[in-house]
């Protein structure tokens, strides 16, 4: 199983982190969108290793930290309904909603299960016909084809009893929202790499062409992410901002064709809620007409209560680049990841555990 | 085991009557059999000298069955691996099942066997033990408690909080198996991997050590939480800086494989039967030379070394020749591996 080591290799590494010295010249700001880039240059210690002309910021790619409350305050009231069983990814559990979390009615007697996949809570469905079993869709463009084939599933099998509450988000209209705002400059955009397998990498055009970002397709590895350094440092004292792919071993310009079609048949874009940016146009997916009976936001009556968003945390702000986990006041002291105050701390991916487990020395 | 009427354990195996006394009598004693527990009296009664190490552990592993070995194979080693890690000689053990009703007897023959190998292999005795049976639902199927007796040798002093800067840290072995060979057992994430837990008794491997060098100043066997948590547990109780070299620590490509597919840290991955010591620099190779000796330690290697610097603290020089901070395990990663 040799697939690690290979972009692993600390010879090559040395040999590009030297081009990047060699090459960047002016300071240039650059964000990693996804948390899993966040998770690999920290743990591998990669920003000590770049010169000072580069500064990463991270972005807001984490899909458990940018679920906004008032969503997972519905998940939440809709755990807490005896005839429901709901079903998640792990991640989500320990998030803390306005007044509980998932865990938490979990412990007072909900149903609430983990899964890996959506077969998992397809099966579950299958197996207890008399309760209603609803999945958390929650994730980007990544997760949302696999999400939809699991409401094909559930249709072409007549299970009526299976329902998924969309939470799901898209990347690009979330970039555009952040650039609009004009609240952080930046000069490159590290594009996810799962995402982009999915949606290719024709959606970053507009960064390139309008706002004069340069854009490099990463892979998750050591050696990607610092190739992809490279490159954009490259594009950029060329002054030739444009769209690259470095995972050229999982990512096509057109994407993989097949789980778009998944993911349009049953899905529309609809706006969605961002933790830290509130509402983006056309920023998530709502399940289409025809597929309205197997959406649990239309099919329960459930009352998820006024919103309140915990004191101090500013999750929100690090989201959108404008702060770092280090600017925290509750970081490491009310905020850990055995009490997250806030969903960064949360996520395996969010950028404050990132902080948090392998440290700034 | 004999032969018995049953298939399966049922209440009245617990309740001190006949069926009990069957269990014991055809089930265990001809497994563990010694003078001390064929006496069947209220207590064990035996003598000893010196420095007694004492401990206890609760085995609950689910599945209890996995690859490379059993809850009851577990409740032996885990046992036998705390004592030695005191440098304590191992001698004895008690052993307590908490069995839900209905549970195979075929199975309970076949842990009992595990339990019986490890014991000998780890040449300790079982000379007390107890059964009780729950009703269905009470336990998932079987917990075993067992407690262990050893003797410290004079001279030995072995803690936590005996590392010294300077001291170089030595592993016994590639560390993640035992706790990827119980998640790829469970349901739900059945994927493909030959990852065998390592579960091993390590008494004989430590008193080798031991013989080796009397400049051996920490042991410990990082089970849950992982490597990473028994060196900062050191850090800590030490108050000393710890520096450790990714490129030095083995890690199989299996485990670095299923890591990587679970989003784990192969450093936070439980381990059953392998070792940390902090050995004096001048000790360090000859104690490592002696340790791949050891079929327990045909791969071990010297991981990094104890600092003055950054104190209570565990860095990592990375691959890369960056640094980072390695942290304690925070929160559950697999529920119930030991």
């Amino acid at each position: 199983m040799k697939f690690i080591d290979e972009f692993r290799d600390t010879e090559l590494a040395k040999v590009v982190i030297n081009r990047i010295h060699r090459n960047s010249k002016r300071h240039i700001r650059l964000m990693e969108f996804c948390g899993g880039h966040t998770v690999t240059i920290m743990k591998h210690g990669i920003r000590q290793l770049l010169p000072e002309t580069v500064e990463m910021l991270s972005g807001p790619g984490c899909p458990v930290c940018v679920t906004a409350h008032k969503d997972l305050d519905k998940a939440i009231a809709l755990a807490r309904d005896p005839e429901v069983i709901l079903t998640s990814f792990g991640d989500m559990l320990k998030v803390p909603g306005s007044y509980s979390s998932l865990q938490k009615v979990r412990a007072d007697g909900a149903d609430v299960r983990i899964v890996y996949s959506t077969l998992d809570a397809l099966q579950i469905a299958r197996e207890n016909r008399d309760k209603s079993v609803v999945f958390i869709g929650i994730g980007f463009e990544t997760t949302a084809p696999t999400i939809a084939a699991s409401v094909m599933q559930a249709e072409e099998e007549g299970i009526e009893n299976y329902y998924v509450l969309s939470l799901h988000k898209l990347c690009p209209p979330v970039i555009k929202a952040l650039l609009d705002s004009g609240e952080v400059r930046l000069d490159g955009l590290i594009c996810p790499g799962h995402v982009s397998a999915v949606i290719g990498s024709r959606p970053w055009d507009f960064a390139a062409r309008d706002y004069g970002i340069a854009c490099v397709v990463s892979g998750f590895e050591p050696l990607d992410v610092l190739q992809s350094v490279a490159m954009l440092a490259e594009q950029l004292e060329k002054g030739e901002p444009k769209v690259e792919i470095a995972y050229r071993r999982g990512v096509r310009r057109e994407g993989n064709l097949r789980a778009q079609e998944l993911m349009n048949t049953v899905f529309e874009p609809s706006p969605a809620h961002w933790r830290g940016m509130g509402e983006v146009p056309e920023s998530g997916l709502r399940l289409r007409k025809e597929y309205q009976a197997f959406d649990a936001e239309l099919c329960f009556d459930f009352d998820p209560g006024p919103t309140r968003e915990p004191k101090g945390c500013i999750c929100g702000d690090i989201l959108r680049g404008v702060k770092t986990p280090l600017d925290c006041k509750l970081f490491r002291g009310a905020c850990t990841p055995e009490h997250p105050v806030g969903p960064c701390m949360v996520s395996s991916e969010g950028s404050c555990a990132s902080y948090y487990h392998y440290g700034n020395l | 085991m004999g032969t018995f009427d049953e298939d399966k354990i049922l209440l009245a195996h617990g309740s001190g009557g006949k069926l009990g006394h069957d269990l014991v009598e055809k089930g265990f004693l001809p497994a563990f059999d010694n003078p001390l527990l064929s006496k069947l009296d209220d207590s064990a009664v035996f003598e000893a000298r010196g420095r007694l190490a004492f401990t206890t552990d609760s085995y609950t592993v689910t599945p209890i069955f996995f690859p490379g070995g059993d809850i009851g194979k577990l409740s032996v080693c885990g046992t036998v691996n705390d004592l030695a890690m005191s440098g304590a000689v191992p001698l004895y053990l008690s052993l307590s099942f908490i069995i839900e009703e209905g549970f195979p007897l075929s199975d309970l023959g076949k842990i009992v066997n595990s339990i019986k190998d490890a014991a000998e292999e780890a040449e300790v005795k079982v000379i007390t033990g107890d059964t009780k049976v729950v009703n269905k639902g009470s336990v998932d199927k079987l917990f075993i408690n067992t407690a262990g007796v050893g003797v410290v040798p004079h001279g030995i002093e072995i803690s936590g909080s005996n590392a010294r800067p300077g001291d170089k840290l030595i592993l016994s072995g590639p560390v993640g198996h035992h706790g990827i060979a119980v998640m790829s057992e469970r349901e739900g994430l059945r994927f493909a991997t030959q990852v065998k837990s390592d579960c091993a008794p390590l008494n004989r491997l430590v008193a080798e050590m031991l013989e080796a060098s009397d400049e051996i100043h920490c042991l410990r066997d990082p089970t849950r939480g992982g490597l990473a948590t028994t060196l900062n547990e050191f850090a800590t109780q030490s108050g000393v800086g710890i520096l450790i070299y990714e490129d030095w620590i083995p890690v199989t490509d299996e485990v670095e494989a299923a890591c990587e597919m679970l989003g784990f840290d192969p450093f936070h991955v439980a381990n059953e039967g392998r070792l940390v010591a902090a050995v004096a620099p001048d000790d360090a190779e000859k104690v490592l030379k002696q340790m791949r000796q050891n079929k327990y330690g045909t791969e071990a290697a010297i991981i990094g070394e104890v600092r003055e610097e950054h104190s209570g603290k565990v860095v990592m020089r990375t691959s890369l020749g960056a640094s980072r901070i390695v942290d304690m395990l925070v929160g559950e990663l697999l529920p119930r591996i030991c």
